[in-house]
């Protein structure tokens, strides 16, 4: 693998991950628990669909081979995506939907709080950008973590039973492959290692607060990175690239 | 008329604006809940046409624009609910009134959006059909109301240029992107008139409301404006307006157009519209399954207020 496909790569990783969560979120717009729900979670997923533009526009100029934003966007299937597998899993009810976001946002803030040391200058302007939204869907996701873990019987177990589900796939934040050594090696990529613990730290105060029982199992599910994903995912492309697959030749 | 009224009257009459505070009729106060409420109720209801595309925007631009579009419909329904609020009615009581069919909001939203260009079509005529009648309500008599027409004003009339500028895009693209901005208008072009309400003939509260000056102008009066902009964007694209009687009258300079489908009118109004049922039903269970979410929000409340308490 040369450093350019790593880096190629790699920009798939943090903009698909963007795009499909953000996407995901979309899928609430008229219907939040309450109006003022879903201006904030349409804020969000507004967010993250901006800094998916970002890197996959980047991502097209890396790989050289003319490829826009929206050809990366629209045009490729399922085994050429990167986003990490918690990303396209389903929305479920509201409790679901906070605690995939919580522990994203978690993970998200911390990695681009390391990017913005990258030596590539794109990365760190991208990650100093991005920093400032993500701060506060970090705190919108923990503060509904507590509202929700330490709210009613109700909601503590409508937070605890999707947080142990969807604990499988936190493991794959930090999951090292190729491209991370290549892109770690130039002072580019993030080192995953070293903001394991401080998630986990932040995670694990953050549930301890919310009255909830941090997940016992630890089995990790992988394969984002490497394009092999859930059966989700296939089904988020087959509506979200319905247009430009059925009308090749149009521009929107 | 009593002393009080006199000087409601009089105050109106002067162009005074009415505050939250002031003395107001029963009736005055009632008509502005009800006409209130249902334009709040129309903004919310008006996310899921739009919404239904969020997931298929064919370009992330498109799909980031659209998402920006309706979430500002969601802060318009927000700022009117608050402005209901102001007359001493409960935001939530007003929502349940709709959830019931007690409270109606606006009858295009029952339409489906079939196909990207109702994307541009509801942003081109949808939008621009509640400019016509918003910007006539920046001069209505109730402070608050009045005020928050002229901050959604603005929004509105960039959702208006956004959904025109996504049709002249489809209108210069493939053959089949034309057929779908035509199809879009066919479906769209006659409920936008519809918008408006009943003829004035049939619209027994227009004199009171003249009078009060809720309204500023006639719904017929607000049709024919809309038409008179419309008609000309529409030639602009190189579409055809699906009204065979339509045509400018040189000495009045308005066009004249056809007969509205009054039955179908009323007909989607009393809930037998395409989409009706749906839109309801997404709203309350919207409010149905997300109430488990306010009840914990409330009981953390609580429990924070509790432990400062003892703290
Ligand atoms: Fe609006
Ligand atoms: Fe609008």
């Amino acid at each position: 693998m040369t450093e350019q496909d790593a880096l190629f790569d790699y920009c798939l990783r943090i903009g698909d991950s963007s795009l499909i969560i953000g996407h995901r979120l979309s899928e609430w717009c008229g219907h939040g628990p309450i109006l003022e729900e879903d201006i904030a979670i349409i804020n969000v997923s507004l967010d993250l669909v901006g800094q998916a533009r970002s890197v996959l526009d980047y991502a097209g100029k890396i790989e050289g081979k003319g490829r826009s934003e929206d050809d990366l966007a629209y045009l490729r299937d399922v085994a050429f995506y990167r986003n990490h597998l918690i990303c396209e899993q389903p929305n479920g009810d509201y409790g679901r939907t906070i605690v995939r976001q919580f522990l994203f946002d978690s993970f998200h803030y911390l990695f681009l709080n390391e990017l913005v040391n990258s030596k590539d200058d794109f990365f760190s302007g991208y990650a100093e950008k991005s920093l400032k939204e993500v701060i506060y869907h970090m705190q919108h996701s923990t503060k509904w973590m507590l509202r929700m873990g330490d709210g009613t019987e109700e909601s503590h177990r409508r937070v605890q039973e999707p947080l142990n589900d969807l604990w499988r796939f936190t493991g794959e934040f930090f999951a090292v492959n190729e491209v991370d050594k290549i892109l770690i090696s130039n002072g580019i990529a993030v080192d995953l290692n070293k903001i394991k613990p401080k998630w986990k730290q932040y995670v694990r105060e953050i549930i301890e607060d919310a009255t909830l029982t941090l997940p016992t199992n630890d089995w990790e599910q992988l394969g984002g990175k490497e394009g092999r994903h859930t059966e989700h995912l296939g089904f988020i492309l087959a509506e979200m690239q319905f247009l430009p697959r059925a009308y090749p030749d149009a521009t929107w | 008329m009593t002393k009080a009224e006199e000087e409601f009257q009089a105050k109106i009459d002067r162009d005074i604006k009415i505050e939250p505070k002031d003395w107001m009729p029963d009736a005055y106060r009632k008509t502005l809940v009800r006409q209130i409420s249902q334009h709040a109720h129309s903004e919310i209801v008006g996310m899921l046409p739009e919404g239904n595309w969020i997931t298929r925007a064919p370009s992330l631009r498109r799909k980031v624009a659209l998402l920006a579009k309706v979430q500002d419909e969601a802060g318009h329904g927000l700022y009117l609910y608050s402005a209901v609020e102001t007359l001493g009615t409960d935001r939530e009581q007003t929502i349940d009134d709709m959830h019931s069919g007690k409270a109606k909001y606006s009858s295009i939203f029952n339409y489906p959006t079939l196909s990207w260009a109702d994307m541009g079509a509801v942003g081109w005529l949808v939008d621009g059909a509640a400019i016509v009648n918003q910007v006539a309500l920046q001069r209505t008599s109730y402070g608050p109301y009045s005020r928050a027409m002229v901050k959604i004003c603005k929004e509105e009339s960039f959702h208006q240029r956004q959904g025109y500028e996504l049709l002249i895009h489809m209108c210069n693209g493939t053959k089949e992107q034309k057929e779908m901005a035509q199809d879009a208008l066919n479906r769209f072009w006659w409920p936008s008139l519809m918008m408006f309400g009943p003829s004035d003939t049939d619209s027994p509260n227009t004199a009171q409301s003249m009078a009060w000056r809720v309204k500023r102008y006639t719904n017929d009066d607000l049709r024919q404006q809309f038409v008179d902009i419309t008609v000309p964007q529409a030639e602009f694209l190189g579409l055809t307006i699906p009204d065979p009687d339509l045509k400018m009258n040189e000495e009045t300079g308005h066009y004249e157009f056809g007969e509205i489908n009054w039955e179908e009118f009323f007909n989607v109004v009393n809930g037998n519209g395409p989409c009706n049922r749906e839109r309801i039903a997404a709203r309350s269970n919207a409010k149905k399954n997300g109430s488990w979410v306010i009840d914990a929000a409330n009981a953390y409340a609580e429990k924070q207020r509790m432990k400062k308490k003892v703290a």
